[in-house]
């Protein structure tokens, strides 16, 4: 689907339309408030806009859905980060005693960012992608979200598209929530494979016994390697490519595999004659023999960030937020379709709001499914606004969203009767 | 020199709130209780008393290792309490050093460590049989000033993060020790005695998950799983384990051996520990109402940072010029790397620009001097003047203590570079010692025209993991002098030693001598009369950063 053109100096005109029609606050209130199990969550939660100018603020804090939907209005920030639930409302921190005014949960998230791939994607570099490279957002997100639920066992996990060169994932579970600094980071730890920096050039070292872990993450890179690194990013075909994943086999090995790629040329094949290569190295040496498996994990293995995961009150884009560079909206991403996933065609805030004006096909069913609407509270205004994103691009995404709060929506029914039989409420 | 006796008791009522709340060893959470500054109201609390036995000291210290989860419940005299506190701080400073030289457990690391509790009358004996025959305090004795001296250390290094971060590394590191050496039915005894109660899987779940068990831990094979017990853990009390992927991690859970059981305790350890400083904190205020006891603390609280080289006593000596030229003769091999790095690619990541731009600050650039460094340099590169000034020359007014909390930013000890915040993709911070592949490093300092025979004594410390060590010798080569006569522990402190050999001049040898000696006053000498407490530089460091470091995320 085009996108209509985006340009940077429209966004002070979209995003008053953009606030005051498409964004989902019931929803994006519904998620934080996370069924009013805990008394002031929302009211605590911290969050940040970024001006136009790039005047940024924190500690913003609001009492209720429609303050926070005036305040976005009035301020239309071009930005809007999410951070900590504090101990006291964040608006009111420079109020508090120092050093009782504290971050005391957050979700759980993860930042994915193609940048801290350049090394080793030869399609892009920097803030660019392609669908070449997109595939290395898919693994990733394969990967985690596999660790994520059975490793780990959270199932509340929502992964958003950062607008532009990345993705986060917030894990929603009430005990993601309350880990602590150490824990974060522990599983941050655990989750990373990859390590080092300008001065490393072997970033993946694999010792016997291979983890489960880090089996379960090979299946995953095996399933895309051929189509993905011998294909589209051609790692055995140009001389550099080449001779930068020779680096990573032990000299002996490199020395063979020179001579042999001299008659041999195509990928695939190269490809065999390292594995072949590894295969005999395992059954004889004892250190340095899963080099066919670290040169797959460090060419397709997910690069976090910890210090994303580590903080409790680190400050995180938000979903449903724009991204200025780019116009796009950052959507939650349904992984049930992720292989079809287009970066490219994540809607721009100028594509919806000019789809607000044109009124899309199958609208006439989507108005008697509003007639069908059960949501009780909704009075004109609110009705309107569901029409309202539901008539553009954007309303999938909503929809998403929906069942994924659905999903946790579940989980805080329990919550409340819990807490009610244990006050003796009826 | 005061003699009076100090009413230990009275002190312990101060710190007894910090203590109602602490999970018991010996059954659950104790009900919380109102707080009272009295006598009687310190006796009121243990509802569960024990009887008063015969032999008390047999009963508190009949077992060689502790939670230290009830206070110590006596009067000592002043002289005890400061020697006591002095000694364990000295314990508490090798474990430091030698965790950083020595593989914790190591047989070098064991025994250098049992050496120092001899010298310094500290329990190593699990048992606690005393031969007639022995001079010195009995092993009872020693385990008696264990228990008193962590207590009092815990009030002096209860009041930063820093410092309670300090403590609880090098108390953990010490019980890790001393857990370690229990005979293993001590070691069962330990974990019943402090009720660490997890489910263990049947037999049908253990032949389920056999593969992945004997695969998860290099330690456990077919035979361990057959032969022992399994534990079903949370994963959150075993982070330990998570972290460096040495267990089986299933739906929230991990399956620990055994055998493997040390590391949930140290976890359970830490985590009391860390609880019951925030709460000593918080009783602080009245035992620093205490003149006889306030000093004391205070200088146990400095002792142990030793120079953080964070007041700035050079402050506009050096001129930007001079920066290309020092760092090849006077900086550590991490600040050259980083500075190579800043002209060849203009720019420098966050992590990269903390560690550079505080070091700047410590030889004694001025703020102005570091604005304009850092803009010629960024400016160069992909950042427009605009946009530094917007969104880079915040960070630098931040390090100097000008912005925000305006607290005053340290510059990074070796211990901090080395074990903290390790580099990854685009990143050149760190230490080159420690993060840089030893071929890379190698091809470095050649590059620096190191030579031969210095690169592989080098690379052998590095192999070892001697970082320090391999940065001295590093100095040794570069300056062409046998012996650096000091002990590398800090970049500025690298710099300072490195321009006293090129011939510095006076003034910054004189600078080292009066810093040193008042670190070494403040530890050996103990406490004599009311001193000037250097600034309190380090107050909520690890929050601020956190603080910053989720502020500002790389463009």
């Amino acid at each position: 689907m085009p996108a209509s053109n985006y340009d940077q100096a429209c966004l002070q005109d979209l995003l008053p339309l953009y606030y005051k029609r498409l964004f989902p606050f019931a929803q994006y209130y519904r998620w934080l408030n996370y069924g009013g199990v805990q008394k002031n969550y929302f009211q605590n939660r911290e969050f940040s806009f970024t001006l136009k100018d790039d005047i940024y603020v924190r500690y913003q804090s609001f009492s209720t859905q429609g303050e926070l939907e005036k305040e976005m209005q009035k301020m239309n920030p071009y930005k809007i980060d999410i951070g900590a639930i504090y101990s006291h409302r964040p608006n009111q921190h420079n109020t508090v005693k120092s050093g009782t005014f504290q971050a005391l949960e957050k979700e759980l998230v993860f930042d994915i960012d193609m940048t801290d791939y350049d090394d080793v994607r030869s399609c892009c570099s920097a803030a660019d992608i392609c669908s070449k490279c997109w595939t290395l957002m898919t693994i990733a997100i394969r990967i985690l979200d596999r660790a994520l639920r059975e490793d780990f066992g959270f199932q509340h996990l929502l992964w958003v598209y950062s607008g532009r060169r990345g993705v986060h994932c917030w894990v929603c579970d009430e005990a993601a929530r309350k880990l602590s600094v150490a824990a974060r980071s522990a599983v941050a730890e655990y989750l990373s494979l990859v390590k080092g920096g300008e001065q490393t050039v072997k970033k993946v070292v694999l010792s016997d016994p291979i983890h489960p872990f880090i089996r379960e993450s090979l299946t995953v890179v095996d399933h895309y390697f051929t189509q993905y690194a011998l294909q589209d990013q051609d790692i055995l075909g140009r001389k550099e490519s080449v001779d930068k994943v020779l680096a990573l086999v032990p000299e002996d090995v490199r020395k063979d595999l020179q001579q042999d790629f001299k008659n041999e040329k195509k990928p695939e094949t190269r490809w065999k004659l390292i594995e072949d290569q590894a295969i005999r190295k395992q059954s004889t040496a004892k250190k340095g023999q899963h080099f066919e498996k670290e040169i797959m994990l460090q060419y397709c293995y997910p690069r976090l960030d910890v210090n994303v995961s580590k903080g409790v009150n680190h400050l995180l884009k938000s979903p449903f937020s724009v991204h200025p560079k780019t116009g796009r909206i950052s959507v939650p991403m349904d992984i049930k379709e992720l292989d079809t996933f287009d970066p490219f065609a994540v809607p721009t805030i100028s594509l919806i709001c000019e789809e607000l004006d044109r009124p899309r096909t199958g609208e006439e069913d989507e108005k008697s499914e509003d007639i069908k609407d059960k949501e009780n509270e909704k009075d004109g205004a609110e009705r309107r606004k569901i029409r309202d994103f539901k008539k553009t691009s954007l309303g999938k995404y909503v929809k998403y969203f929906d069942r994924f709060l659905d999903g946790m929506a579940r989980s805080w029914k329990g919550d409340l009767l819990r807490k009610s039989d244990l006050q003796k409420e009826f | 020199m005061l003699t009076t006796d100090v009413h230990f008791l009275s002190r312990h009522v101060i710190v007894l709130p910090a203590f109602v709340e602490q999970p018991t060893l010996f059954g659950g959470l104790e009900p919380r209780r109102r707080c009272c500054y009295s006598l009687t109201g310190a006796m009121q609390f243990s509802g569960r008393r024990r009887k008063i036995n015969a032999n008390p000291q047999t009963e508190l210290y009949g077992h060689a290792l502790q939670f230290y989860g009830q206070p110590p419940l006596e009067n000592i005299s002043l002289s005890e309490f400061e020697t006591f506190a002095v000694d364990r701080l000295k314990l508490l400073k090798t474990i430091e050093n030698l965790g950083v030289s020595y593989v914790k457990l190591s047989e070098q690391y064991s025994k250098k460590l049992e050496a120092e509790f001899k010298t310094l009358s500290f329990p190593y004996r699990p048992e606690a049989d005393d031969r007639k025959t022995q001079t010195g305090p009995s092993e009872l004795e020693k385990r008696r000033k264990d228990h008193i001296s962590h207590f009092i250390l815990r009030l002096a290094y209860c009041q930063t993060e820093d410092l309670r971060r300090w403590f609880i590394q090098q108390e953990v590191d010490l019980f890790r020790y001393r857990f370690n050496n229990l005979p293993p039915k001590q070691k069962l005894e330990f974990l019943h005695r402090n009720n660490l109660q997890y489910d263990t899987i049947n037999v049908e779940e253990k032949k389920s998950l056999l593969d992945k068990l004997v695969n998860s831990s290099y330690a456990v094979s077919g035979i361990t799983v057959e032969d022992q017990d399994f534990y079903k853990v949370p994963f959150q009390d075993a982070l330990d384990l998570v972290r460096t992927r040495k267990v089986y991690l299933k739906a929230g859970y991990v399956y620990i051996p055994h055998q493997d059981i040390v590391t949930i305790v140290l976890n359970d350890f830490r985590t009391r520990l860390s609880k019951a400083l925030a709460l000593t904190a918080r009783s602080l205020p009245a035992v620093h109402s205490d003149e006889r006891l306030q000093p004391l603390l205070n200088h146990l609280g400095h002792a142990y940072v030793g120079q953080d080289y964070s007041i700035q006593k050079n402050v506009g000596k050096i001129s930007l010029e001079q920066i290309d030229s020092l760092s090849g003769k006077s900086f550590p091999l991490c600040m050259r790397q980083l500075h190579q790095s800043l002209r060849e690619n203009h720019h420098l990541r966050h992590g990269g620009r903390m560690q550079y731009g505080l070091f700047l600050k410590g030889i004694g650039l001025s703020l102005e001097q570091a604005l304009q460094f850092w803009r010629s340099e960024f400016i160069r590169g992909k950042v427009d003047a605009d946009k530094f000034d917007k969104a880079y020359a915040y960070s630098i007014r931040h390090m100097f203590g000008k912005e925000g909390k305006r607290t005053d930013y340290t510059p990074y000890s070796c211990m901090k570079v080395i074990l903290s915040n390790a580099p990854s993709q685009g990143d050149h911070h760190g230490c080159p010692f420690r993060h840089n592949d030893p071929e890379l490093l190698k091809q470095k300092l050649q590059l620096y025209k190191v030579s031969p025979s210095g690169i592989s004594q080098i690379l052998e410390l590095v192999k070892g993991m001697h970082y320090q060590l391999a940065c001295q010798k590093y100095f040794e080569l570069t300056h062409n002098i046998e012996d650096a006569s000091f002990s590398l522990n800090h970049p500025n402190q690298y710099f300072i030693e490195s321009q006293k050999v090129l011939g510095g001049g006076k003034d910054i040898k004189r600078e080292m001598d009066t810093s040193q000696r008042s670190q070494e006053n403040g530890v050996t000498k103990g406490f004599v009369s009311a001193r000037e407490t250097p600034a309190n530089a380090s107050q909520d460091l690890a929050e601020m950063t956190e603080d910053l470091d989720s502020f500002f995320q790389d463009a």
